[in-house]
């Protein structure tokens, strides 16, 4: 481990009617938060297929952070219920398969809640900093005899070739 | 028997299960066809040649190689370089080359916990070991060092180890896809390089139930229930796999009445097989309730790995279950 200090990379996908602009006024009213949360911007919670969260943790986030409007305020009627549905069944497929529950979080913040939307991120960085570097695609590595095992079968078919019939 | 017109066909397996072989053999009378058309220059499983024959051939001498099996040693690592070395097209054939199937559902496990479970704790393939050996990769003997194939941690697809020119789908292909892929590798008819050989639609399109709005509260394993013959099984609560699997089996299990399991992997377009049923499934579950939803999964669908990435964990984003940072021997 290097000396440097860990900055968690948090990807967040915030609502494009709520959670973005609960940002943009966390922004224009001086609320501070840490800067390791990039903001992406969707339309709607719903539009954030599981597939994203994944790409985001397979490409080496930290953690992930999905931002809608309150249940029962979607600017799409009832989307927001999918993005919850969603996030459920990522959450018991993704303990499956050892992430920690605190790297991925759905909270909700209206457009009013750039305090509130502040204080999540902060936390959220905060307990992923707690948890340290996730780094999943390390998790695809083999060891180093990896190597030498398949150098060690090409030299002795390359022996074996030499012996006389 | 080979006349020096005839394309050079090469067969191989890795980590699979010996049913892709038997599929080719499938095809029965029409399997003098593909050995009239080809010279099978290589196939362990029926004929006698060996690696050192593969090994003296000049890259790029076989024509087609069909290769199936995950990659889970370094034998079979080194086996897949061999091939796509010597072959012109490679094609990833069946489920474990293309998406790793099976044997990549022990990518929840690593090495020390799959010897666990087949030295240790394991009954059928090893009743006793009490001094608990298990395989090295290195011995000492007095005439040399000895090697046996280094097991990996993780497996992997054939396309994450070397370059894959097709995939076949299917656990296993169904005879009559081979035929038709192997035809139309004869012919030069093939599609752009990288396609999967199969139709791009799903296995609902072949599915011949009635279907109408999905509302699920509850889900159903398959000896919970005796599902309706004519409804959607989906919307039975059976955990069907048909909406995000590739069609071109005919829709065969849910005609007898069995929900999809995903054999033919994800559909053109699809990224990760398993995201895309969690999606589905999402948004079908009837409830705005947080904790009904986390019942209703929970309960429903025990073990969302095996569910979602039945065939394809290997191929998905995360390949894997997460590994201890500190483990690495």
């Amino acid at each position: 481990m290097s000396d440097t200090v860990f900055e968690p990379k948090i990807i967040g996908f915030l609502c494009n009617w709520c959670s973005y602009r609960a940002a943009d006024l966390a922004g224009t009213a001086r609320i501070k938060y840490p800067p390791n949360i990039r903001i992406l911007r969707v339309m709607c919670s719903g539009r954030v297929d599981p597939t994203f969260v994944l790409n985001a943790f397979a490409r080496g986030a930290d953690g992930v952070m999905l931002a809608g409007c309150h249940p029962g305020e979607c600017h799409y009627i009832d989307q927001n219920y999918k993005a919850m549905r969603r996030y459920a069944m990522l959450k018991q497929m993704l303990s499956q398969m050892g992430l920690e529950e605190d790297r991925l979080r759905l909270v909700w913040a209206s457009a009013a809640e750039g305090q509130q939307l502040a204080e999540a991120i902060e936390k959220l960085v905060a307990d992923v900093r707690r948890l340290g570097p996730l780094n999943w695609p390390k998790c695809w590595e083999e060891n180093g005899r990896r190597l030498e095992a398949l150098q060690n079968i090409a030299r002795e078919h390359a022996e074996a070739m030499e012996v006389p019939q | 028997m080979s006349s020096p017109a005839k394309p050079k066909l090469a067969l191989y397996w890795a980590a699979s299960c010996g049913g892709c072989e038997i599929a080719v053999l499938a095809v029965n009378e029409k399997i003098l066809d593909v050995a009239a058309a080809f010279d099978i220059v290589f196939w362990p499983v029926a004929l006698d040649a060996k690696v050192r024959d593969v090994e003296k051939m000049p890259d790029g001498g076989i024509d087609v190689c069909l290769f199936n099996g995950g990659i889970r040693t370094s034998e079979q690592e080194y086996m897949a370089r061999l091939m796509r070395a010597k072959s012109k097209v490679l094609v990833a054939f069946g489920s474990c080359a293309h998406e790793g199937c099976i044997p990549g559902l022990a990518n929840l496990n690593n090495r020390e916990e799959v010897f666990n479970t087949v030295y240790q704790e394991g009954s059928a393939t090893l009743p006793e070991n009490p001094k608990d050996l298990r395989p090295q990769p290195e011995t000492r003997v007095a005439e040399g060092t000895l090697h046996l194939p280094v097991f990996y941690d993780t497996l992997k697809t054939l396309d994450q180890t070397v370059e894959v020119d097709y995939y076949l789908p299917g656990c296993p292909p169904e005879a009559e896809k081979i035929l038709s892929a192997v035809t139309a590798i004869i012919e030069g008819k093939l599609p752009p390089k990288g396609s999967v050989i199969g139709l791009n639609t799903t296995v609902c399109d072949e599915c011949p139930r009635k279907r109408s709005e999905k509302k699920i509260k509850k889900f159903y394993r398959t000896w919970q229930l005796i599902p309706d013959e004519e409804t959607c099984l989906l919307e039975q609560g059976l955990l069907c796999c048909g909406i995000a699997t590739r069609a071109g089996c005919g829709a065969l299990c849910p005609q007898v009445n069995s929900p999809c399991i995903g054999c033919h992997g994800a559909n053109n377009g699809v990224v990760d097989y398993g995201a895309r049923m969690m999606s589905a499934l999402a948004s079908v579950i009837d409830s705005q309730d947080p904790v009904e939803i986390n019942r209703i999964i929970k309960e429903g669908i025990p073990d969302p790995v095996g569910s979602f990435y039945r065939f394809s964990l290997a191929a998905s984003q995360l390949r894997r279950k997460k590994k201890p940072s500190a483990v690495s021997s």
